[in-house]
């Protein structure tokens, strides 16, 4: 792991008492982002994906808590802070583009307000001063008429326009992160490439390290420079995205690389991955895949697999040992 | 082909599936459905509002020949959804004719005959099994259904619930449980086996996989192929996603706005995209084999469809938009590709050769080493 | 997955969510044995109460007005006193109760089953029927629920013959309450019947060719009932408070049968004159009765309430 990363997770555990017992929906997940590189983390529902970066933001809502772990931000930790100090790394330090931009934005407040206001907030400038800061936002981010769109509200802009706001709000403070959290899923495929080219740029330009969680493969592979494969709370591989997409180690990213259909190649049958994830209260002891692995022999039964280098890329399979 | 008064061309599909050019098994003619969405009176009064009415489906005549599969694509407010629904008698057109096996059903009394031989698998399989019904109810729901004369006995209700279950690759014991025991996938599953109780010809899926793991939707997908071939069914498919298109459907229609763009055999439509929209489409599916072709600038959102633009709905996006496309409504045509006469489209700029040919032959997966 | 041989329904559900949160939620509990308690007295009152207050030939002149045990005077068998005509207050306060319990709970039920239909009509068929439907409930929600009972209750006496209206007094007393209330159940059933309306699983059914009468009562009607019943538990508290009010203002159940609020009225005459348990004693028993009623209607409100868990 570099030393010079700019976000660092090391072994986070996220787990949630239930009655049931508790239940660990992240097991372990250590990654790095450096500054300016956009990680992708992939998974499918149930995977944990959602829950690390809702972790590395602080936004776990009991009953869920972080059990164990350590998020380091630019050299320091943030995970065991106040609830005040995490506010102030909150949109300062680390922002977040949510799914939905209908509930992400205040339906009452006009989006120049919310804007302004996480400015005033975290960079302490003038009022004239933001307010020229935003109309500058909305017009990197693609708003037609920034000066008469500055006083609508979030209902009066289409979906594709209300996730660029969003974008815009994540980068207001000028973060050194931002958690992107499936940004482009509701919305159309056009958009979407619009959405995700937006986003390449802006993180360019800005220099901005970009979390990227997404179930969608397509995505990743235009977007990020690595990506994590989670499954069942943990990592299953993690490399270069090329090498995990063209090249994966772990048997769970071979069966997901072949069931994705692609408009340009011709197949029979979709390769299947049968069975499904686990529940969380049924994760099988060793491997968490090996019941649905057709390479899997006694080791991967009993002991669980660390992440391992593997070519390219680090995979937590016996396979590759 | 035939031309019918209302230059409709119906074109039998003569790529790999079809060696008959029998008689389409669906057709639509000219069909369109409108929402009245006007404000209540007492506002149009007090705010001199007018009456607002959503054309979700415009004009759309489309065939689909028996035993293959249509695929149905585009983005939301195009109007496919609407389409699947006026198929299946959820919604009566505004306009238009709905034939099955060559007869009418969008009249009232003559959908009967017609029903019990097409169903319909919806898109989200958590809201479409009613929660406080056992599987078993759910799949015979069908069954019991029927008229009485039509009713099988209990017992082969019975069994052939636990048949079906088997068949989706379920256990006839699950036939106990309640749909929330199950998961995403197992729930389309039932879905599935919901539609096939009463022995349907044709199947209308919409949106079966876009709520499902892909891992998941692999699965499915593989499933329902199975099914087509062992039971002989016709499927429309309607997806927005293009990959999945590709994969299963025979025949692609695309869709923007409420109309009918383009039309042809899947491998046609995905290697020489006619329409500027389709093209568009296809430019903007994120690039998993990374092939790293060129791409056009990807411009605008979909309009209002409450205030569509005038003439060709897309040319406010479109690059290659004239004076023509702003005022004249482009009706499907037959479109000339590289292998011969395959399909249509209905684009001012295509039937005047203006656009230049878009044989992506190299399609071929290139990873940067 | 295997499945077991399966439980009984009945472990089944009291292994599921709703009976864990009802046993450890400690007010749910207590609520549920004090109610408990009062169903007992009440179901039991002709076997269980120490007197019959209302067979004039027990009653005992001599015995009335005696205080309550622990004051000076009070006797034995009168274990909360006696009014002035010699009726035992405990054994008054079972059958009073029997009384309440009878009327709140049928006119709740009356409630549900206008309320409930009107509503899945209402809300399945739109339009116009909808629309007066709607209008109907909301120029009756205008109104206070004790206003419409009185009307009712005034009405059924001037049409009924006198005599006849003693025996009947029950019936329009439940009717009075019962219609005053059907407005809540049925804008709630609506409401929900428009968003299960257009789930898949509705129109699912539409495809499959099922008749609107059997989508709406085997589809609907099961899946819009959840809301109801929370309503409905507060409710029985709120149909036993009008009842009580009705009879204290001397319009609700004939004085020969006395509920609750009668005999709080009754006893109401005797407060400042020293024998303050003829009313105190019946006015705790129905707060208690009341409070109890409205805590488990809480709880359970909460518990089946899918977002809060």
């Amino acid at each position: 792991m570099a030393a010079d990363a700019l976000l660092a997770v090391k072994d986070l555990r996220v787990e949630f008492a239930t009655r049931q017992g508790t239940l660990v929906a992240v097991d372990g997940v250590s990654l790095t982002i450096a500054p300016g590189e956009v990680l992708g983390v992939v998974g499918e529902s149930g995977a944990g994906k959602s829950l690390t970066g809702a972790a590395v933001i602080g936004l776990i809502d009991p009953p869920g808590r972080i059990g164990a772990g350590e998020v380091w931000l630019g050299g320091r930790r943030i995970d065991n802070l106040p609830p005040e100090g995490l506010r102030r790394v909150r949109g300062r330090e680390i922002g977040a583009v949510f799914q939905d931009p209908l509930t992400s934005l205040n339906p009452l407040y006009t989006i120049g307000r919310q804007l302004t206001e996480t400015m005033m907030t975290h960079l302490k400038l003038s009022s004239s001063a933001t307010r020229k800061r935003a109309l500058d936002l909305l017009a990197e981010v693609g708003i037609p008429a920034p000066k008469r769109r500055f006083d609508h509200y979030p209902h009066q802009f289409s979906g594709g326009m209300r996730q660029r706001v969003v974008i815009a709000l994540a980068l207001a403070a000028n973060p050194k992160l931002i958690i992107a959290d499936e940004p482009t899923t509701a919305l159309d495929v056009s958009i979407q490439a619009q959405i995700i080219a937006l986003l390449k740029r802006l993180c360019r330009e800005h220099g901005t390290a970009v979390m990227l969680i997404t179930h969608d493969m397509g995505v990743i592979a235009e977007t990020a420079d690595r990506v994590a494969v989670m499954y069942a709370g943990r990592i299953a591989e993690v490399g270069p995205v090329a090498d995990v997409i063209h090249r994966p180690q772990h048997p769970y990213t071979q069966g997901l690389m072949g069931s994705i259909p692609s408009i340009i190649a011709e197949r029979e049958e979709l390769a299947q991955i049968e069975g499904s994830m686990p529940r969380l209260t049924a994760i099988p002891a060793g491997c968490a895949f090996h019941p649905r692995c057709p390479h899997a022999f006694d080791r991967c039964r009993r002991e669980r697999p660390e992440l391992m280098a593997a070519g390219r890329t680090r995979a937590a399979c016996w396979l590759v040992a | 082909m035939i031309k019918s008064a209302l230059n409709v061309v119906t074109v039998e599909p003569r790529d790999e599936m079809a060696g008959e050019t029998a008689a389409p098994l669906v057709e639509l003619v000219d069909v369109a459905r409108h929402f009245d969405v006007s404000p209540p009176w007492l506002n149009r009064v007090l705010e001199g509002k007018g009456r607002a009415v959503l054309k979700a489906v415009d004009g759309v005549s489309l065939a689909i020949a028996s035993g293959e599969t249509l695929g149905l694509v585009g983005e939301s407010g195009c109007g496919k959804s609407t389409v699947a629904r006026l198929i299946v008698g959820l919604y009566r057109p505004t306009r238009g004719e709905i034939r099955y096996a060559g007869r009418r059903i969008d009249v009232d009394g003559a959908r009967h005959a017609a029903r019990r031989e097409m169903q319909m698998i919806f898109q989200d399989p958590y809201a479409s099994l009613n929660p406080r019904w056992r599987v078993a109810d759910i799949v015979a729901e069908p069954l019991r259904a029927a008229p009485a004369d039509g009713r099988p006995a209990r017992a082969a209700i019975g069994e052939r619930v636990g048949s079906l279950l088997e068949q989706v690759g379920l256990v006839a014991a699950d036939g106990a449980k309640f749909p929330h025991q199950f998961s995403g996938g197992q729930r389309q599953r039932i879905s599935i086996a919901r539609a096939l109780a009463g022995s349907p010809r044709f199947l209308v899926c919409d949106e079966p996989t876009s709520a499902l793991d892909v891992s998941v939707q692999a699965q499915v997908l593989n499933l329902m192929r199975r099914l087509q071939r062992e039971l002989g069914l016709t499927l429309l498919f309607i997806s927005h996603n293009l990959a999945v298109v590709h994969h299963i459907a025979n025949r692609v229609g695309v869709m923007y706005l409420g109309r009918m763009v383009e039309t042809a055999p899947t491998k046609a439509l995905f290697a020489e995209p006619q329409h500027p929209y389709t093209r568009m489409l296809l430019e903007a599916v994120p690039d998993l084999a990374l092939t790293g072709k060129p791409r056009t600038a990807v411009a605008g959102e979909v309009p209002n469809p409450l205030d569509p633009p005038a003439g060709c709905a897309f040319h406010p996006r479109c690059p290659y938009a004239n004076e023509r496309c702003r005022r004249e409504v482009p009706v499907l045509k037959p479109v000339r590709r590289a292998a011969g006469i395959l399909g249509e489209a209905a684009c001012h700029a295509v039937q005047e050769k203006r656009l230049g040919s878009t044989v992506v032959t190299q399609m071929t997966m290139r990873d940067p080493g | 997955m295997a499945t077991l041989a399966a439980p009984s329904r009945l472990a089944r559900w009291w292994r599921g969510d709703i009976a864990w949160s009802f046993r450890h939620s400690p007010v749910a509990v207590a609520s549920a044995i004090v109610l408990a308690i009062c169903l007992a007295a009440a179901l039991f009152a002709p076997w269980v109460a120490p007197h019959n207050p209302f067979d004039l030939a027990t009653l005992n002149l001599s015995d009335a007005l005696t205080p309550p045990h622990g004051m000076a005077g009070a006797k034995p068998e009168y274990l909360l006193g006696t009014d002035d005509q010699g009726r035992d207050v405990l054994s008054a306060i079972m059958f009073g109760t029997r009384i309440s319990l009878l009327v709140g709970a049928l006119a709740v039920a009356l409630s549900i089953a206008m309320g409930v239909s009107l509503g899945l009509a209402s809300g399945y068929a739109g339009g116009r029927l909808d629309a007066f439907i709607m209008r109907a409930a909301d120029v009756q929600l205008s109104f206070p629920a004790i206003l419409i009972a009185l009307l009712i209750d005034g009405v059924a006496r001037a049409v009924l013959p006198r005599d006849a209206h003693a025996d009947v007094a029950l019936v329009v007393l439940v009717v009075a309450i019962g219609v005053s209330n059907w407005p809540q159940y049925a804008r709630t059933v609506r409401g929900s019947t428009l968003v299960e309306k257009n789930k898949e699983y509705v129109q699912a059914a539409r495809v499959i060719g099922v008749r609107p009468a059997a989508i709406v009562l085997r589809h609907l009607l099961p899946n819009v009932l959840s809301p109801v019943l929370v309503i409905a538990t507060i409710n029985i508290a709120i149909a036993i408070q009008v009842e009580a009010t009705l009879s204290f203002l001397g319009v609700g159940v004939p004085p020969t049968r006395p509920s609750l609020g009668t005999l709080i009225r009754v006893g109401n005459d005797f407060l400042f004159s020293g024998e303050w348990w003829i009313t105190i004693f019946p006015g705790a028993a129905l707060v208690i009765l009341v409070l109890a009623i409205n805590l488990l209607g809480d709880w359970l409100r909460d518990a089946l309430n899918p977002k809060l868990k």
